[in-house]
């Protein structure tokens, strides 16, 4: 019972959250996020697109944004994330951690 | 090849260390080898299907089929683990009596096996898919069949050599206490699962974070290192949880506590009434 109460809450409240959104965009190419670094405004929810226009999947991942979602080759994919507080947050891609590094730049 | 076989391995351990908490919990069960065998078999089929159809799964549901898949895979193995573990803490005492007299194996009667098949084969399709995913992308940038079979194979040995050190340590607990400590494991862990879960829908976007970062334990114990990652695999733990997560691990933590303090009663006041 308490959990569908929840449940409802949550449904009613959902829309309530989405009320700013910024886009943003990154590609991946040759292994490497561009851009490397990432301007986005705080205290807004933000709308991530990430394109790999490399032919292999790629996972974006980050602990710092809690956020990890495979992107097949030649695929884009959609991550939702804050909104924010000011600050750097790291990002990379879990299958070419070597090169696939980025940060998302919140200000 | 250690590169490879590293990313091998972070995925192995995860499913490793979920297939010896369910392998430790079915102790004495004459069947269960076959059940967590099937389990895995199961799990590396279905992390292949993942794979292949992994572009239509990413782009089905307007962009979050991945989150809404790896939701509702989650959640299905939190439900089959607080189905066994209710049905554990009213059978668990009778169970560990009868195998301190048998001294072996006991038959698995009603017990719901099929639900721990179906918690293995999520752990193993879930990491499974990234491996396989991962092996595609280094095989098709034109890594050779020797680093690839290498990496498989340390990531693989390394993983479950973790996994059999967590299984022959539970296995040190009294006989007393351990199917209770072992259900109390697979609590902890459901409450994990359905953390992830609720991570999966607020990257989706369809339930609301409730606070991105209640709190932040990562200079104490980061996500990435070997502790962390094994600890988030077995009690969930987040150096960055968001408040909705918090609610989904306390609510299963809570339904399953309360399920099995209900059932457990019920159950032990039956069999003694019977006798």
């Amino acid at each position: 019972m308490f959990r569908s109460v929840c449940l409802f809450a949550l449904i009613v409240a959902a829309p309530l959250a989405q009320a700013q959104q910024h886009e943003a965009r990154l590609v991946i190419r040759d292994h490497k996020f561009e851009p490397a670094e990432l301007n986005v405004p705080a205290a807004q929810k933000i709308k991530l697109l990430v394109e790999n226009q490399d032919a292999t999947p790629e996972e974006f991942e980050s602990s710092e944004l809690n956020r990890e979602k495979v992107v097949v080759g030649k695929g884009t994919i959609t991550i939702f994330i804050g909104p924010l507080d000011p600050g750097r947050y790291p990002f990379f891609g879990d299958f070419h951690q070597e090169t696939a590094q980025g940060v998302l730049v919140v200000k | 090849m250690l590169g490879t076989g590293l990313l091998v391995f972070r995925e192995v351990l995860e499913a490793a260390l979920i297939v010896s908490i369910v392998f430790a919990a079915t102790r004495g069960v004459a069947a269960r080898g076959r059940w967590v065998g099937s389990g895995i078999v199961v799990g590396v089929v279905g992390a292949l299907l993942v794979a292949i159809f992994a572009d239509t799964l990413a782009s089905a549901i307007s962009g979050i089929g991945q989150e809404l898949f790896n939701a509702s895979v989650l959640l299905a193995a939190v439900v089959m683990i607080a189905w066994h573990a209710i049905w554990m803490a009213s059978h668990g005492r009778e169970l560990a009596t009868q195998m301190k007299a048998v001294g072996g194996a006991v038959q698995s009667g009603s017990r719901p096996l099929s639900a721990l098949l179906i918690v293995v084969a999520v752990a193993v399709l879930r990491e499974g898919s990234e491996v396989v995913l991962f092996l595609y992308g280094q095989a098709a940038s034109g890594a050779g069949p020797v680093e690839i079979a290498g990496g498989i194979a340390l990531g693989v040995i390394g993983g479950v050599a973790v996994g059999f050190l967590l299984y022959f340590g539970l296995l040190g607990i009294p006989m007393r206490h351990f199917f209770s400590a072992t259900n109390w494991l697979m609590l902890l862990l459901a409450a994990g699962l359905a953390s992830q879960a609720a991570g999966f829908l607020i990257q989706a976007d369809i339930l609301p974070a409730l606070g991105n970062r209640v709190w932040d334990t990562s200079s104490l114990l980061s996500d990435a290192s070997l502790l962390g990652k094994t600890l988030h695999t077995l009690i969930g733990y987040d150096a960055r949880p968001a408040g909705m997560q918090l609610l989904f691990y306390a609510i299963t933590a809570v339904a399953i506590a309360l399920g099995m303090k209900m059932w457990g009663n019920v159950g032990a006041r039956t069999r003694s009434a019977a006798s």
